[in-house]
């Protein structure tokens, strides 16, 4: 079963609710976390574990030949993302703009622009106690998150087995990374926060979710903070709320250290089983 | 005219909050632009006026005319997006899935496919309660090249302060570090980072900055809930000396920021003390750092 972990909006406390979820359920269950948010993983700083294994990420791009050119202009016109420019007797590549969608490499007639690996990032995998742990992060000057999105969700297929939980933590937002991480998933946890802030973006994700026809439910954090139009939207909309997790500093502060949360806070204990229960149901 | 972008790595950190207490402040002076278009909130409390409306068209969909498509494949063999499967006989294009970079069409031997325009969502020029000029924008669901919208509405809202003489743009920017945020910086004046002491706080704190640094913009942090952790609270104020980033503030863990947010308000129309009083100092920190370096120019 794969469980994606999203948020319209940052900080609502997603990676909270995915470390904490993960080991937790890892008491009875064989779990693998992986940190989806690949600008900025953070749910490795919660997990503790052993360096299993370290593999540099890369994408392909294309690599120009110039001894076999013939300046024809063809892959210039070929390629959509304006990544290729000829420029006088010179063939330019921006590789921050490639896609990798291969159209200049495969329909050049010289063969001159061979597709070569360019280097966008590191995974890291890691293992504890009856939890794996995996984590990708994109180097500062990539702006493509989704290819590096792609290649963990890969990672984590071929390394782990259906009997694995595997949870995803996913990237914030609404846009193509969002899609990326979550497109697969059997089952989505939505976490949001009682205000305004956290309503608007939740409907965000809310029409995320449904144009992907998949089956969610919704986390309150911070719950007894601001009002109650998060709970009215839901009733309204028949979408099931599993937990809600109070609004206590203690958590601010022990999240703040890096620590997890459930084995100090009894009352967040309590969530996480009733999400616990919720997704084994699911599982069946 | 100054353009100051607010960022801060990790998200839930009060960005959107302070940069709508410095546009609130600003008032006429700024034009308010938001170019958090994933998941933008700012209009929550700037209440604009949504007075002109733009759809957003970037990049292109596939689209298979299936009257001439002869289902030979070539297409879907050629996709390296997996966004053509074959679905009752019928090739189909996955809309989400699509890149759009047109390979297909290129290769599709009777032109069944066609290249079609995405609006991936719509834009504002708004007035919003205190009289600032605002822009911003709405991303559509799955959309790609938000980068693309973010520049859009920062350029549009840096225009809009030439046009009109104004001060200051004020931006509120986008998370993470990737594309929209590359976007959101590029060209910028000044960069107040918005961050708490937190592990992964600080640490997004540092991955942002090395952005910040590739940028070569002069840059400002403000720290809120410095009170949660102490130790971590030090060692940003130690990072911020080591790479000569501006300590503009440190607010307490206050929930009178949620408070102010459930009635659409900023801090500074909400609380009468502390916070306001250090938001209002912020903004004229700011405006000083701002205009001081430009004196070195």
């Amino acid at each position: 079963m794969r469980i994606a972990i999203a948020s319209g909006k940052g900080g609502t406390g997603k990676t909270t609710l995915s470390a904490n979820l993960a080991a937790f359920l890892s008491k009875t269950e064989t779990v693998v976390l992986t940190d989806l948010d690949v600008e900025e993983p953070n749910s490795g700083l919660f997990i503790k574990g052993k360096l299993e294994n370290e593999e540099t990420k890369y994408k392909m791009i294309p690599e120009w030949k110039e001894e076999t050119c013939t300046l024809c202009g063809e892959c210039q016109k070929n390629c959509n993302f304006h990544a290729i420019i000829q420029l006088g007797p010179q063939i330019l590549v921006f590789p921050e703009l490639c896609h990798s969608c291969y159209a200049c490499s495969e329909l050049c007639p010289t063969d001159s622009l061979p597709m070569v690996s360019q280097r966008m990032g590191k995974l890291k995998h890691y293992s504890g106690d009856n939890i794996d742990f995996i984590e990708s992060q994109l180097d500062i000057g990539q702006e493509q998150a989704v290819p590096l999105i792609g290649q963990t969700i890969q990672y984590v297929e071929n390394n782990f087995d259906d009997n694995t939980l595997k949870i995803y933590d996913s990237p914030p937002g609404t846009s193509c990374p969002v899609i990326e991480a979550t497109k697969d998933a059997d089952f989505i946890i939505l976490v949001t926060e009682p205000t305004p802030f956290g309503l608007h973006d939740l409907k965000l994700a809310v029409e995320t979710v449904k144009e992907l026809r998949k089956s969610f439910a919704v986390v309150i954090n911070r719950w007894g903070l601001g009002d109650e139009k998060v709970m009215d939207y839901c009733k309204e909309n028949d979408i099931p709320i599993i937990a809600k997790i109070p609004n206590l500093r203690q958590i601010a502060e022990i999240y703040s250290r890096g620590e997890l949360i459930f084995e100090q806070v009894p009352e967040f204990k309590d969530e996480l089983l009733k999400i616990s229960d919720y997704i084994k149901k699911e599982m069946d | 005219m100054k353009e100051i972008v607010i960022i801060s790595g990790k998200g839930g950190t009060g960005k959107t909050s302070v940069t709508a207490s410095f546009g609130f402040l600003g008032g006429k002076d700024v034009v308010v632009a938001d170019c958090d278009v994933d998941a933008a909130d700012m209009h929550l409390l700037m209440k604009p006026d949504f007075a002109q409306s733009e759809d957003f068209y970037s990049g292109v969909v596939a689209e298979i005319n299936p009257e001439k498509c002869t289902q030979c494949g070539l297409c879907a063999e050629k996709c390296r997006f997996d966004a053509i499967p074959v679905i009752n006989n019928q090739h189909v294009v996955k809309k989400l899935d699509c890149e759009g970079c047109g390979y297909c069409e290129k290769v599709c031997p009777v032109d069944a496919i066609t290249m079609r325009d995405q609006n991936v969502g719509d834009w504002y020029i708004s007035t919003t309660k205190v009289d600032n000029t605002m822009v911003h924008a709405k991303l559509g669901i799955g959309a790609e090249n938000s980068g693309k919208l973010v520049a859009k509405v920062k350029n549009e809202a840096k225009a809009i302060a030439e046009k009109q003489h104004k001060e200051f743009a004020v931006i509120d920017g986008s998370p993470g570090v990737g594309c929209p945020v590359v976007s959101s910086l590029s060209g910028a004046d000044f960069t107040v980072i918005v961050t708490e002491p937190s592990v992964s706080g600080f640490h997004d704190l540092k991955r942002v900055f090395e952005l910040v640094k590739k940028f070569k913009i002069n840059a400002g942090c403000i720290i809120n809930k410095y009170d949660i952790n102490q130790e971590i609270t030090d060692k940003i104020m130690n990072f911020l000396r080591d790479e000569n980033i501006e300590h503009i503030a440190s607010f307490p863990y206050d929930e009178n920021f949620t408070r102010a947010m459930t009635l659409g308000k900023t801090i500074v129309e909400f609380d009468e003390g502390e916070l306001k009083e250090k938001m209002v100092n912020s903004w004229t920190k700011v405006k000083q750092l701002v205009n001081h370096e430009n004196l070195n120019v």
